[in-house]
C-alpha cells in the first residue's frame, strides 16, 4: 500500500468512501469546507450522494432520514454547525441510528474566530444537544489517524447504532500530511436490519420515532439507552500512553493535535535526561478514566494542556479522584502552543515537585480514608 | 351483501385522537386511499411532523419517521436521495412547516425534492393550546393574539402556496380545501396526482388543505365549514398553481 500526500478534511472524506459511506449531507464551514468540497467532486465518481443542505439544522435532519432508510451516513461542521446539529443529534440517538459527524473545531464562543482550537470538548463529550444521550466521541492527533478514526466510526456506528462524532481541531482539517487508507471496495453497506424504513412489503410497518408520552415507556427508552453507554464504555475505551515505561515525575495529559505538541516538548526533555510521560485518550467519551488513573498513580504531578480554557480538565480531575495536585495551562481563539512554550509550561510544573518525597507515605493514606470515607457513606 | 365501502389499507384500525369536527381524520383518508390506490403503500415512507398529527406515525399504514419540529421536508430530504425507490411523504401544520420549517420546505422545494408535501393549513397551532399561527386570519382571535390579529404588528398571512409558486425549479403545487363535499372530492383527486408525480419521478409535488379547527376557533363542527368557506377560501384560493413543464392533459384531475 502506498502513502498519498493529504489536506486532512480531503482524507476524512476519502476514509468516509474507503468505509462504505455513499451518502453526504452536510454545509460548508471555515474550517472544514474542503470535505464538502471533495465529495461534491468524489462521491458522483463512486456512484454515491452528495447533498449540499441549507443549514445545519436541515443538515443534521437529513442524516436522520438517510440512516433511518438503513444507509451509512456521514456529516461535517466545524463548531457553530454542531451547535445547530444538536437538534438532528438528539433525535438520531434517541432513535437509535447510526451516524458518523466530523467537528472539525474552530475558536469560540459565538462566531469566535477560524483558527484551531478544542473548545467544543464538553459538548462532544457532554452536552451535545437536549436530553439524557452520549455520542462516542473519537479524537485523533494526526491526518492518518483521522483517517482511521472515521473508518472505526463507521464500525462503532453500526454496532452500537449510536452516533458517533470526530473532533478534529481545525489544524487536522487544514494541515497536509502523508497518509494511508484501506483499500477501495472494502466498506460494506449498513444492514438495515430490523429496524430500518425500507417499505413495509411482507412484513408489518415499522415506526422511527423519539415521542413517548407514557412516562414509565419514556423512562424505560432512557434505561435501555443508559445500559447500552454503559456497554460501550465498558468495551470501546481507547487510549495511548507516551513516554511511560520509564519512570516519571510529571504526567501530561492533552488530547488531538495538542498531545502531538506535547510529545515533542517531551523528547526535548528526555534529550535533556528528564522523563515526562503522557496519556492522551482517543475515546474522550467514554472517557479512559482508569487508564488515566493508572498514569496518573505513578506520577507526582499532573499538567493539563488544552487548546481551551479546561475541558477534559473536569475528567482527568474526576479520574485522579483529587489524588494529584494538578496545573493547566489553556490557549484560545486559535492561539496554540508551540513545543518550546510547552516545554516550558511543563517545566514550571516540574519545579513544583519537591525533591525529596518523604512526605508521599504520610499523606498516601490520609488521602485512601477519605475516599473510602466517601464510598461507605454512599 | 354487496360490499360498497371499505376503509382503505392506507390506514390502520388506531381510532384516531383528532378533535370532533376536524379535519385531519379526513385528509389523513385521502393520503391513505390515495397511496393504496396507486400501489405504493409498501414502498411508501411517510414523516409525521410536531403539531396535532404528531401521532400519524400511528395512523398511517405504512413506514413512518416522526421527525423533530418543521424539519420534515429534510428528513424527507435524506430518505429520498438515499433511496430513490421509495415514496416519501411528509404531513405538517401550519406552524411546523409554515413556521418553524419554512427553512426546509422552500428549499426541498427549490431542490426539487421528488417528494410529497401535504401541508395542512386550518390558521391556528392546535395541539399547543390555539395560539397564532403564520396563517392565522387577519382580526382571528387567538391566544397570543387575544385582540385578533394586527397585521401591522405582525403582518399578513403567509400564502405558501403561492411561495412555491413563484420558485422557477418545476414542481406540482396546489390548494384544496375539505369544507365541503364536492372540495374533499376535488382535494382527494389532486393529493393522487400529487403521488402519481412523485411515483413517475417528476417532481416535487405540494399540496395545501384548507382544514378545520373547531376548538380552537371556538366554533361548532357546521360553523367551522362555514368560516373556511367565507373567511379562508378568499384569502388562500383553490386550484392548481403549478404543473412540471411536461404536463399533458391527460394528468389533469389526477388522470380521471
Amino acid at each position: 500500500m502506498t502513502k498519498v500526500l493529504m489536506k486532512g478534511n480531503e482524507a476524512i472524506g476519502e476514509a468516509a468512501i474507503r468505509a462504505g459511506c455513499l451518502h453526504f449531507f452536510g454545509y460548508p464551514i471555515t474550517p472544514q469546507s474542503e470535505v464538502p468540497e471533495y465529495l461534491a467532486k468524489r462521491m458522483p465518481e463512486v456512484g454515491g450522494t452528495f447533498v449540499q443542505a441549507e443549514s445545519e439544522v436541515a443538515a443534521s435532519n437529513m442524516i436522520y432520514g438517510s440512516a433511518g432508510v438503513g444507509i451509512k451516513v456521514l456529516t461535517t461542521s466545524s463548531s457553530p454547525g454542531i451547535s445547530l446539529m444538536a437538534e438532528g443529534l438528539s433525535y438520531i440517538a434517541a432513535c437509535e441510528l447510526p451516524v458518523v459527524l466530523v467537528n472539525i473545531m474552530r475558536s469560540g464562543p459565538g462566531l469566535g474566530g477560524i483558527l484551531p482550537a478544542q473548545g467544543d470538548y464538553l459538548q462532544a463529550t457532554k452536552g451535545t444537544g437536549h436530553g439524557d444521550f452520549q455520542l462516542i466521541v473519537l479524537a485523533p492527533s494526526s491526518v492518518q489517524e483521522a483517517v482511521d478514526l472515521v473508518v472505526l466510526a463507521f464500525e462503532l456506528a453500526e454496532k452500537y447504532l449510536n452516533p458517533v462524532m470526530v473532533i478534529g481541531d481545525g489544524m487536522i482539517g487544514q494541515m497536509m500530511e502523508p497518509v494511508e487508507f484501506p483499500p477501495e471496495g472494502q466498506g460494506k453497506p449498513l444492514d438495515p436490519g430490523d429496524w430500518a424504513l425500507t417499505g413495509c412489503k411482507g412484513r408489518k410497518k415499522r415506526i422511527i420515532n423519539s415521542l413517548y408520552l407514557d412516562p414509565i415507556e419514556c423512562n424505560d427508552i432512557n434505561l435501555k439507552l443508559k445500559a447500552k453507554y454503559d456497554l460501550i464504555a465498558k468495551k470501546e475505551k481507547r487510549w495511548e500512553t507516551y513516554n511511560c515505561d520509564k519512570p516519571y515525575d510529571l504526567l501530561i495529559c492533552s488530547f488531538g493535535m495538542m498531545s502531538r505538541i506535547c510529545k515533542t516538548a517531551i523528547d526535548d526533555l528526555a534529550e535533556q535526561g528528564i522523563q515526562v510521560g503522557l496519556f492522551r485518550p482517543i475515546t474522550v467519551n467514554p472517557f479512559p478514566y482508569e487508564a488515566c488513573r493508572k498514569a496518573m498513580d505513578k506520577a507526582k504531578r499532573v499538567l493539563v494542556l488544552e487548546m481551551n480554557m479546561g475541558q477534559m480538565l473536569e475528567d482527568i480531575k474526576l479520574a485522579g479522584e483529587g489524588s494529584k495536585e494538578i496545573d493547566f495551562f489553556g490557549t484560545a481563539g486559535g492561539v496554540v502552543l508551540s513545543p518550546d512554550e510547552s516545554l516550558l509550561k511543563m517545566r514550571k510544573s516540574l519545579r513544583k515537585i519537591p525533591k525529596a518525597t518523604k512526605a508521599k507515605p504520610k499523606k498516601k493514606p490520609a488521602k485512601k480514608t477519605k475516599a473510602a470515607k466517601k464510598r461507605k457513606s454512599r | 351483501m354487496k360490499k360498497i365501502f371499505a376503509s382503505t389499507k392506507g390506514l390502520t384500525d388506531r381510532p384516531t385522537h383528532y378533535c370532533p369536527g376536524c379535519t385531519h381524520g379526513v385528509i389523513h383518508r385521502m393520503v391513505g386511499e390515495s397511496i393504496e390506490e396507486l400501489g405504493l403503500r409498501e414502498r411508501t415512507v411517510g414523516i409525521a411532523p410536531v403539531g396535532c398529527a404528531v401521532l400519524a406515525y400511528e395512523y398511517f399504514n405504512c413506514d413512518m419517521f416522526e421527525a423533530s419540529h418543521g424539519r420534515a421536508p429534510a428528513v424527507a430530504t435524506g430518505a429520498k436521495r438515499s433511496r430513490p425507490d421509495l415514496i416519501l411523504f411528509t404531513y405538517q401544520g401550519d406552524g411546523d412547516l409554515a413556521s418553524i420549517g419554512m427553512g426546509e420546505i422552500i428549499h426541498a422545494a427549490n431542490r426539487g425534492e421528488k417528494i410529497t408535501v401535504i401541508f395542512v393549513n386550518n390558521a391556528v397551532y392546535g395541539m399547543t393550546g390555539g395560539q397564532m399561527a403564520p396563517t392565522t386570519m387577519p382580526g382571528q382571535y387567538t391566544t397570543t393574539s387575544p385582540f385578533g390579529r394586527d397585521t401591522a404588528e405582525v403582518g399578513y398571512p403567509v400564502r405558501m402556496t403561492e411561495v412555491i409558486t413563484q420558485l422557477t425549479t418545476p414542481a406540482f403545487v396546489a390548494r384544496v380545501s375539505t369544507h365541503t363535499t364536492r372540495e374533499i372530492v376535488r382535494a382527494k383527486a389532486v393529493i393522487k396526482e400529487a403521488f402519481r408525480y412523485q411515483a413517475e419521478g417528476r417532481c416535487f409535488t405540494f399540496v395545501e388543505v384548507l382544514s378545520t379547527c373547531p376548538t380552537n376557533w371556538g366554533l361548532s363542527p357546521r360553523e367551522a365549514v362555514k368560516w373556511v368557506e367565507k373567511e379562508m377560501v378568499p384569502y388562500y384560493p383553490l386550484g392548481i398553481t403549478k404543473r412540471p413543464e411536461d404536463f399533458t392533459e391527460e394528468w389533469k384531475d389526477g388522470g380521471h
